[in-house]
């Protein structure tokens, strides 16, 4: 792949918190419009790998590339890369003391400098995208889980990224609630976003992820087209989580 | 038939509420007899036997309080020595504090916010020119300024700049930056450390000795540079408190969206932590009220002060209770008034998001 197509490479990343040992030689090549899939036991290292793509976590060895630009301690790259990341959290994080437009219109006036009228023209349109345009003047504590993560994306979206992370995006939401985020996820992924997705939900990773990344104990264990993984996982490690998680 | 019914519905209150076990209602009579024993008599003296018109002492007649003392004082006592031809100038620069308050008290005109901000910028030079004179009007030195107007001046000037310095402050303290989190914390540390009283005394006698001779700092400013560095250093630990409480998600999204350092703080982590601090805040702006009648002790006359000064006039002995009662109503009402400013913040919906989110 060449930088022109490539939108994440990992080049034997490794990281440390302290003594523990939480990436390890992670290699990662990540094309435009691809959709991964990250899985893995808690604690296998897959929120911290989502996590360095933006800069959220620093890095101690090997070079990770996002949209052609090198991920360094320089703040100035690290602001730009997030300019063209988006990231949906576990925990939704919506900011509490704005409205749920002015949590989306936030960032395109002050990062991107564009005119509020234009902003909020934009956020009500992808307010719109994830169905929820009703709540434009709501505060995040008045919405249901659903819907604040479903504001989340939105706001992320407003940036008009490249690229988007999710990091465990319905792990904290109440199981009727988990199906309205995924059906805006999917409608994300087929509109051809680069996503880089931490789930545990096996049957979203089986209709939209191109690739799966199953990691364990810091390392990618393996990485196999979808139906592959699903039919067929390689490792004796893998077939035991699937085994654990399709159980449920 | 009504009225029986009502006294039975409050019997029935009285019963339940008051005399439900002979604990009670003991505690319950204990209580009316404390009461008994206070309330009439203070009465008689604030208001039954007290003496209200008149200009002299010789109008004191009755046996409860005097209050023609406060009537005869209440222009020293708000405005201290400032000569009277000039108090317009006093009154007219409080009032104009309404301008930049304006946007508090009615929130659809907060949307002009260049407005606003530039009315509170504007507010302390054109004060102190009103005030302190020049430019056309006659000076009236600092030295003569007194009485409550000396109070709200000095309690304002601290509030108003400890709440920025507090800030930077806090910010400091917590920066990735050895330097700065260095300096802050010995900041903090020193002022909080000292009396007021201390700081006072070293603003208006030590101060001059370091200062190069010729050049002289006036001794109000020289105190109001003292409490404002005061209250801010007690202020940024109250910010800090509020800075640790802001979740680190928030931090992460604020940079995950990419806002730089001041921006995330400016839009995102300063304003959660100042609503979740409303109350701490407020609480040093009270102390800082009350602690401003410290003053006295370098020779400026605040609302004690002059009352101080008054109940010493010979020609008004003996009317000291009066004077405290009223020095205390004065600042009781003042600080009451901040709390329940403070307890209407709180209430306002955009500031009790965070509390819902944490519930939902």
């Amino acid at each position: 792949m060449t930088e022109q197509t490539t939108a994440v490479r990992f080049e034997h990343v490794d990281k440390w918190f302290g003594q523990l040992h939480v990436l390890q030689d992670i290699n990662l090549e990540v094309a435009r419009g691809e959709r991964i899939v990250i899985c893995g036991p808690s604690g296998s290292g897959k929120s911290t790998l989502i996590r360095c793509c933006n800069g959220l976590e620093p890095y101690q060895r090997g070079r990770i590339v996002v949209n052609g630009i090198e991920l360094t301690e320089n703040r100035r790259t690290v602001e730009q890369v997030r300019r063209q990341v988006g990231m949906v959290f576990q925990q939704f994080n919506l900011f509490p003391h704005l409205t749920v437009l002015e949590n989306c219109t936030l960032a395109p006036i002050w990062v991107r400098k564009m005119p509020r009228a234009e902003a909020e023209e934009l956020a009500m349109e992808y307010l719109r995208r994830v169905r929820i345009p009703d709540k434009a003047h709501s505060y995040p504590g008045q919405l249901s889980g659903g819907q604040q993560q479903r504001v989340a994306i939105a706001r992320a979206l407003c940036m008009q990224p490249r690229i988007m992370l999710f990091d465990e995006p319905t792990s904290a939401l109440d199981p009727e609630m988990i199906s309205e985020v995924l059906d805006a996820m999917v409608e994300l992924a087929e509109s051809g976003m680069t996503m880089l997705c931490v789930t545990h939900e096996m049957g979203f990773a089986r209709e939209v992820a191109d690739r799966i990344v199953f990691m364990d104990g810091g390392r990618i264990v393996e990485q196999s087209p979808t139906a592959q993984f699903f039919a067929a996982p390689q490792t004796e490690r893998a077939r035991q989580f699937l085994g654990q998680i399709l159980a449920r | 038939m009504r009225v029986p019914e009502r006294t039975a519905a409050v019997l029935a209150w009285a019963r339940r509420n008051l005399f439900s076990s002979p604990l009670n209602a003991l505690l319950t009579l204990l209580g009316l007899w404390l009461l008994w024993l206070v309330v009439p008599p203070l009465l008689q003296w604030l208001w039954l036997q007290a003496d209200f018109v008149g200009s002299s002492r010789e109008d004191c007649r009755g046996d409860g309080a005097c209050w023609v003392f406060v009537r005869v004082h209440l222009d020293q006592f708000l405005y201290g020595f400032y000569p009277p031809a000039e108090r317009w100038r006093v009154n007219l620069g409080i009032a104009l504090l309404l301008v930049p308050a304006l946007p508090l008290l009615i929130p659809p005109l907060r949307r002009f916010r260049r407005v606003w901000l530039l009315a509170l910028l504007a507010y302390p030079p054109v004060a102190w020119w009103l005030f302190h004179g020049g430019l056309g009007l006659s000076v009236v030195d600092t030295g003569l300024w007194g009485g409550l107007f000396l109070t709200l001046v000095i309690a304002a000037t601290g509030m108003a700049a400890a709440l920025p310095l507090g800030l930077l402050l806090a910010l400091g303290r917590r920066s990735r930056l050895p330097v700065v989190r260095a300096t802050a914390t010995v900041f903090i540390e020193f002022w909080r450390g000292v009396p007021l009283i201390t700081v006072l005394f070293m603003a208006s006698v030590m101060l001059p000795l370091f200062l190069p001779s010729g050049l002289s700092l006036d001794k109000l400013l020289r105190a109001l540079i003292g409490v404002a560095l005061f209250a801010g250093a007690y202020m940024a630990e109250v910010i800090r408190g509020g800075l640790q409480g802001v979740p680190a998600g928030q931090y992460e999204a604020a940079q995950a969206l990419g806002l730089s350092y001041w921006q995330q703080m400016r839009l995102v982590i300063v304003p959660q932590a100042l609503r979740m601090v409303v109350p701490g805040i407020v609480n040093v702006f009270i102390a800082l009220f009350k602690e401003t009648s410290l003053v006295l002790i370098i020779g400026l006359f605040d609302l004690l002060g002059v009352v101080q000064a008054a109940v010493t006039n010979p020609d008004w002995l003996g009317f000291v209770l009066e004077g405290y009662v009223f020095a205390a109503a004065v600042f009781w009402a003042f600080c009451y008034g901040m709390s329940r400013i403070s307890r209407r913040l709180e209430r306002r919906p955009d500031m009790k998001a965070q509390e819902q989110q944490e519930m939902a």
